[in-house]
């Protein structure tokens, strides 16, 4: 374990620059977040994850946010354990119907000022399960939108890049 | 002769389901294979639902094992449950009730599972749907006893993980009772295969469960080339394996980590986590998808390799054949760890042996199937690996499977690279003929082996398919392995198991 530790110390982190964000996305979002309650927020954001009936392919490319790579807290976000410590829930998946209840009761039990982002295709516009007589469709079904970060699944890189326009002071 | 023929003889085959035989039989038959199954002289593989008609599928002990697939119809809508004697089924007869409204006669538990009252239809692959009832408040078994205490969990976790319900008895600390209930993430994928043209079907078998979408795509895509007697070129069948090594590979890293997080040793998630991503990058470099999600297609695959990413591959070995064992050792070494992982969670090998668990779990209970192995598809056929298998039952033992695995894993993938055939990767697929085909395809996924089954019909397209996980067969068992644990090595238990919750809602 010490030599373990050790080499950790020593050696050159793993943990890579930003990436760089789209500037006309960027434009969009500033406008649709509210300048007073990021003051108050700082430059930190708590996440909560949840998984409204995802195939587990976006929690596992969420997860991968965390490792050493991406390093997702240094930018100030992290995750929590409950809606109730967080700004933002994280939501993927096209919405299960058994899952409608308890996406929104965890909305509910989330304290204002909050955002919804709704990470993968399946989020976004409900993907390949669009049309299943089990399945909602988009997250904004549900509860409001705030951003949307497509892909199936979006990569660490592209939900980085999302994420991070949530703590871009507005102009 | 053995159980199989025997069953069969007394059916009538199916002349176009490949490549195990298909019979349809009588209720005094189906009646047998339930008492087969109970004797244990049978394994349950599979059992499944039609609008007028369910299927079973059974595998027998022999080596090879035989498999076979056994049809009952009920025009009335009601078949005898097998479930009644042979308790693995239970789970399967009530989705088969849920989703085509068949009745499962004599079925002990009669509550509906996948079906949560909130579809806004019932049976909703019986042909027609059915209008509704009332959602009825879900009857968890009744547990009496005093100072026993219940403690309800989920769907929504404190993790980033799926959705799922577990209702806690605890005396004190120790849980007397784990009830699960599944469902949350149904999304009706049957229903939405049924109709779908070959290629769009592929995608969604991808979706299965995401983890396992290598393995998912490769059941679905053998299932076809079954069916219609196609012919998969040996490159494309090497990549294929070379995929799924190292899906296998980047689920285990992650689960080992995992599982020592949920022992409070965070600094091997930590390390874990950095080689699981060097797995995902170098497969999204060879592959162009970092979970390698529909690669592989019916006939073959998309992408093929490259010679740089044979070297990156080649490097990929060498740095975890580097970083890997110091974190083992760590592991062994590392008694506040091992006082939390050995002699927990623990399952029986007789337990193991009716559900017919595979992968891990079964593995490391004594259970040593593993479809690479005792089904030899190719290219496995050709390949030397051995398959690691324990007796003790408890997280440990999950935990060294794991790590055994990936060991034989890095094997495969050098014997991938240095016998990998040239050619073509892909064929095409024959059209239309205007008959009905049926094929049926069993994977080794990293939790265990994934059943396809599917019928083509006469316009081209999938009449029927369905997917089974291995977690339907684990997630039970799940219950067992808590059953006298404390309520905070519930997590602990929960990651060796890990299984997987949208493959097995559907």
């Amino acid at each position: 374990m010490r030599k373990t530790l050790l080499q950790g110390l020593l050696n050159r982190p793993l943990t890579e620059p930003p990436p760089l964000l789209d500037d006309a996305e960027l434009a969009v979002l500033a406008t649709q977040l509210d300048a007073a309650a990021r003051r108050r927020l700082g430059r930190g954001l708590s996440i909560r994850e949840v998984d409204a009936g995802s195939c587990n392919g976006c929690e596992l490319e969420i997860n991968a946010l965390n490792n050493a790579f991406y390093d997702l807290e240094r930018y100030g976000l992290r995750f929590v354990a409950s809606p109730r410590h967080a700004d933002v829930l994280l939501v993927t998946g096209p919405v299960a119907k058994n899952m409608r209840e308890a996406l929104r009761r965890t909305w509910l039990a989330t304290p204002d000022p909050k955002w919804v982002v709704a990470a993968g295709d399946c989020a976004v516009d409900g993907g390949l399960f669009a049309d299943s007589y089990a399945c909602l469709g988009p997250v904004s079904q549900v509860i409001p939108v705030d951003l949307r970060i497509p892909g199936c699944p979006p990569s660490p890189v592209q939900l980085l890049c999302g994420l991070l326009k949530l703590l871009i002071p507005a102009p | 002769m053995a159980p199989l023929h025997a069953l069969h003889a007394l059916g009538q085959p199916v002349a176009a389901h490949r490549p195990w035989p298909r019979s349809r039989i009588g209720a005094e038959v189906w009646g047998r294979i339930g008492s087969e199954l109970a004797a244990g002289r049978l394994d349950l593989i599979g059992l499944w639902g039609e609008p007028a008609a369910v299927h079973v599928a059974v595998m027998d002990h022999g080596e090879p094992p035989g498999i076979g697939v056994f049809s009952l119809d009920c025009p009335d809508g009601a078949f005898p449950s097998i479930g009644r004697v042979h308790p693995p089924a239970i789970r399967l007869e009530r989705t088969a009730q849920d989703l085509f409204g068949l009745r499962a006669a004599g079925l002990p538990d009669q509550r509906a599972w996948l079906d949560h009252g909130a579809w806004g239809v019932a049976a909703p692959l019986a042909e027609p749907a059915r209008a509704a009832s009332a959602a009825a408040e879900y009857a968890f078994l009744p547990v009496e006893g005093e100072d026993l205490h219940e403690i309800p969990v989920g769907p929504v976790h404190a993790g980033i993980i799926e959705p799922g319900h577990f209702r806690f008895t605890a005396d004190g600390e120790t849980v007397v009772r784990l009830e699960e209930r599944l469902g949350y993430t149904h999304k009706g994928q049957e229903s939405l295969l049924q109709g779908a043209s070959i290629g769009h079907a592929a995608r969604l078998a991808g979706r299965v469960s995401g983890d396992s979408t290598v393995a998912y795509a490769d059941a679905f895509a053998r299932a076809v080339e079954a069916a219609l007697q196609v012919d998969v070129p040996a490159r494309a069948l090497a990549l294929r394996a070379l995929m799924g090594e190292l899906e296998r590979i980047a689920n285990h890293l992650g689960d080992f980590g995992a599982i020592c997080n949920d022992a409070a040793f965070a600094l091997m998630l930590a390390h874990c986590a950095i080689l699981r991503e060097l797995v995902l990058r170098a497969a999204g470099g060879c592959f162009g998808h970092r979970l390698m999600m529909d690669r592989i297609v019916p006939g073959g695959v998309t992408a093929d390799l490259g010679a740089d990413g044979e070297a990156r591959l080649r490097a990929l070995l060498t740095e975890i054949r580097l970083r890997l064992p110091p974190l083992v050792a760590l592991y062994g070494n590392t008694a506040s760890l091992q006082n939390r992982t050995i002699a927990t969670g623990a399952i029986s090998p007789d337990m193991v042996r009716q559900f017919a668990a595979g992968g891990f779990v079964g593995r490391a209970s004594g259970r040593a199937f593993d479809a690479r192995k005792a089904l030899a598809y190719p290219p496995y056929d050709r390949l030397d690996f051995d398959v690691p298998a324990l007796r003790e039952g408890d997280v440990n033992a999950r935990v060294l499977i794991r790590l055994a695995e990936i060991g034989q894993s890095l094997r495969l993938i050098d014997q991938l690279l240095g016998t990998l055939p040239a050619g073509p990767i892909l064929v095409e697929l024959p059209g239309a003929d205007s008959a009905i085909h049926e094929g049926m395809a069993i994977t080794e996924a990293f939790r265990g082996d994934v059943l396809a089954w599917l019928r083509i019909g006469t316009d081209g397209r999938i009449a029927r398919c369905h997917l089974r996980d291995a977690s339907w067969f684990q997630w039970p068992l799940l219950e067992v392995a808590v059953y006298g644990n404390i309520v905070a090595d519930f997590p602990l238990c929960n990651k060796s198991f890990n299984c997987s919750y949208s493959g097995h809602d559907l």
